[in-house]
């Protein structure tokens, strides 16, 4: 391993999540090799790589994911506002109140679409009544795009709206609770082409409220939402910067090799 | 082997081969199909068998024959008039009357010859019943109908002792002789007469043993499941403890009562054949099927219901009781209906307690004497008396009955709480 690779995502300025050098292990494989990376709270950052190249991994160690999988270990420091995510004096759930999560597979509660977006605001108390937890509601559902489609059948079952539906219910679910951050664990992979469309436009409308990080398998769909990309391969940071750059002009062969469908 | 594959011969799908296979596969289906039937024919066999002997029997037993007795109330009771059995002083009036003296006396007037114990020893009893809850009876002649003896009974009914037979003809040659409704049976407790016992003290018993059961087995084993799934570290000790409530599942069931004997009764002093202390020993007993079709079901929940509830900042506590138990609630009712329907059922580990005790009364609080239905079937069938056997039939349908309404219950509950995706 050069120093270049230790060193690659560092971006000075003042970023949203920072982390230095971190490890994750699962048991005694590691999985996640010295990255440090820092990630702009305006702009969408997408993390690229062949499967098992850990970006997942490391995506879920930025909400402490991780910290539900037996065996899995996190070295190295995480900041999210210049605060250390793994320090004792972290309050996990409200850490995961703040950096909110996307799951791959939709997976909305067995409850209504109502309970499905108010369950966030009411175990932490966001709402004072039910007129401003409606309001949370439908301010969610809106800005997920999903308002004028649910809004006669908030009483119906979340489960029992189409794919992407569910997903932009899970992205809904998501917001309601206000969060700083926006995790994406490809929230497309399941979806058909048009409900792609319908999140990828959705990340744009979000982009600027929320810091919003979006692993994805699809890079035309990478380099369409993000504007910043982040390449990972074999547990290594491969390569960050600007999108464009990434895309037409990578400095590594690895990433230029994996980016015009050398492997991967 | 590569011979085979570059074969430049094609398959002849429509070959003699072909044809043979394909012959000999419908065959195995038949076949398979043929043993499935059997299989599911012969059990309905059973079913139906043990149903048909246990209605042609036990129905019997929920019928009592009566004879008629005729009672000339002025002249018995010397002028007693309805108000003087009314009121404050009915009871001091009743007993002044004789009752039993009035019966045996109208039973001797009209059926003289007859051998002297026509009825059954709770007839006086139920004379009275009928005249406080009918004073007019008193100011005029009246036949009542009294249940007859156990002997007169069976040989009423089929076939009894000689003696009882010749008195039964000559009843029925006087139009004496009836069947009725027996009352008795579904509201009184244990007796030596036959004729006599109910079922109501044992089913009371079952009753509050299972509230036993059921308060200390569903919460405890439902809180067990949800520990060893959601909090427990995956270590040594858990697959220990695993392992060793599978084994107890597999206990056999008197084991559990010597336990109960040796706990409960030895160590802790607690009333000696008390539905209490049956419920903790079939608590105990039951406790490790609700682990485990509580785990099971704890296990099913799909992990992205949780994932989804910790990734929106729900604590563990929270993802638990919001979301896991719901869905899981389904499973482990059905579950935990299952072990109760076997601990209901279970006679051993009472015996071991001491719930085979001779109870004349229904019991009236938790740490009185009980018996329950099980064990009161197992006692009935060991009488020599011939008017048990019907007895023992009845009680064998009530306690169906009983289980049948428990597993209704189960189906209930399952339908009602399952989660529709």
């Amino acid at each position: 391993m050069n120093k270049k690779d230790v060193n690659v995502g560092e971006n000075p300025g003042n970023p949203k999540i920072s982390t230095r050098n971190v490890n994750v292990f699962y048991g005694d494989k590691q999985a996640i090799n010295n990255v440090s990376i820092d990630v702009d709270r305006e702009n969408v950052t997408a993390f690229i790589g062949p499967s098992g190249c850990g970006k997942s991994t490391f995506l879920r160690s930025l909400n402490r994911m991780n910290d539900t999988v037996i065996g899995a270990r996190v070295e190295g420091e995480i900041l999210l506002d210049g605060q250390d995510i793994y320090a004792s004096s972290m309050d996990v759930v409200q850490l995961r109140a703040r950096v909110g999560m996307v799951f791959q597979k939709p997976n909305p509660f067995p409850k209504s679409i109502y309970d499905n977006v108010a369950y966030g605001p009411r175990i932490h108390g966001l709402a004072s009544g039910k007129a401003e937890l409606d309001q949370i509601v439908e301010g969610s559902l809106t800005r997920a795009g999903l308002w004028t489609e649910v809004k006669d059948r908030l009483n119906e079952s979340g489960t029992a709206l189409s794919g992407g539906q569910q997903q932009r219910l899970c992205i809904a679910r998501a917001i309601a609770v206000d969060p700083e951050v926006i995790l994406m664990d490809e929230p497309c992979s399941a979806l058909d082409p048009i409900a792609t469309a319908r999140i990828e436009e959705l990340i744009h409308d979000l982009r600027g409220k929320y810091a919003i990080i979006i692993v994805t398998h699809n890079m035309q769909q990478a380099a369409r939402v993000s504007q910043r990309t982040a390449f990972f391969h074999l547990g290594n940071l491969i390569e960050f910067g600007e999108t464009s750059e990434i895309f037409t002009n990578p400095r590594e062969d690895r990433t230029k090799d994996y980016i015009t469908g050398r492997y991967g | 082997m590569n011979k085979a594959v570059i074969d430049p011969t094609p398959t002849d799908w429509n070959g003699h081969i072909m044809q043979k296979r394909i012959a000999s596969r419908y065959a195995a289906e038949r076949r398979f199909k043929a043993m499935g039937f059997m299989a599911v024919a012969l059990s309905t066999l059973f079913l139906a068998f043990l149903l048909f002997t246990m209605l042609g029997q036990g129905l019997r037993g929920f019928q009592r024959t009566e004879i008629a007795v005729e009672f000339d109330f002025p002249a018995l009771t010397s002028g007693a008039t309805a108000a003087s059995v009314t009121g404050p002083n009915a009871d001091a009036a009743l007993n002044s009357m004789d009752i039993p003296g009035l019966v045996e006396l109208a039973v001797g007037q009209q059926y003289a010859g007859l051998g002297d114990s026509l009825l059954t020893s709770a007839a006086a009893a139920n004379v009275r019943q009928m005249l406080i809850d009918n004073p007019e009876l008193v100011t005029s002649k009246q036949t009542l109908w009294l249940p007859a003896d156990s002997r007169l009974d069976v040989a009423f009914k089929r076939k009894g002792e000689p003696a009882a037979e010749k008195t039964v003809a000559a009843l029925s040659e006087k139009d004496a002789l009836r069947t009725g409704f027996n009352w008795t049976f579904l509201t009184g407790a244990d007796a030596t007469d036959p004729s006599a016992v109910g079922i109501w003290a044992a089913f009371k018993g079952s009753l509050m043993t299972m509230a036993i059961t059921l308060l200390l087995a569903f919460p405890v084993g439902v809180l067990a499941a949800l520990y060893l799934e959601e909090y427990a570290p995956k270590n040594r000790l858990t697959d220990m403890i695993e392992v060793s409530i599978n084994n107890l599942a597999a206990v056999p069931s008197i084991i559990f009562g010597l336990l109960g004997l040796a706990v409960f009764l030895t160590i802790f002093g607690m009333p000696r054949s008390s539905a209490l202390v049956g419920g903790l020993t079939l608590a105990l007993m039951t406790m490790p099927v609700i682990v485990i079709a509580g785990r099971n079901a704890v296990k099913s929940v799909p992990p992205s219901i949780r994932e989804a509830a910790l990734g929106i900042g729900a604590s563990p506590v929270q993802v638990v009781f919001h979301h896991v138990l719901p869905l899981a609630l389904p499973g482990i009712l059905t579950g935990t209906i299952i072990g109760m329907a076997r601990a209901l059922g279970e006679t051993a580990p009472l015996l071991m307690i001491g719930m085979r005790a001779f109870i004349p009364a229904a019991p009236e609080g938790f740490t009185d004497a009980a018996t329950a239905l099980p064990v009161q079937i197992y006692l009935w069938s060991d009488e020599v008396n011939q008017g048990f056997v019907e007895k023992t039939s009845a009680a064998i349908i009530v306690l169906l009955i009983f289980l049948l309404g428990m597993n209704a219950l189960a189906i209930y509950l399952r339908n009602r709480f399952e989660t529709r995706w």
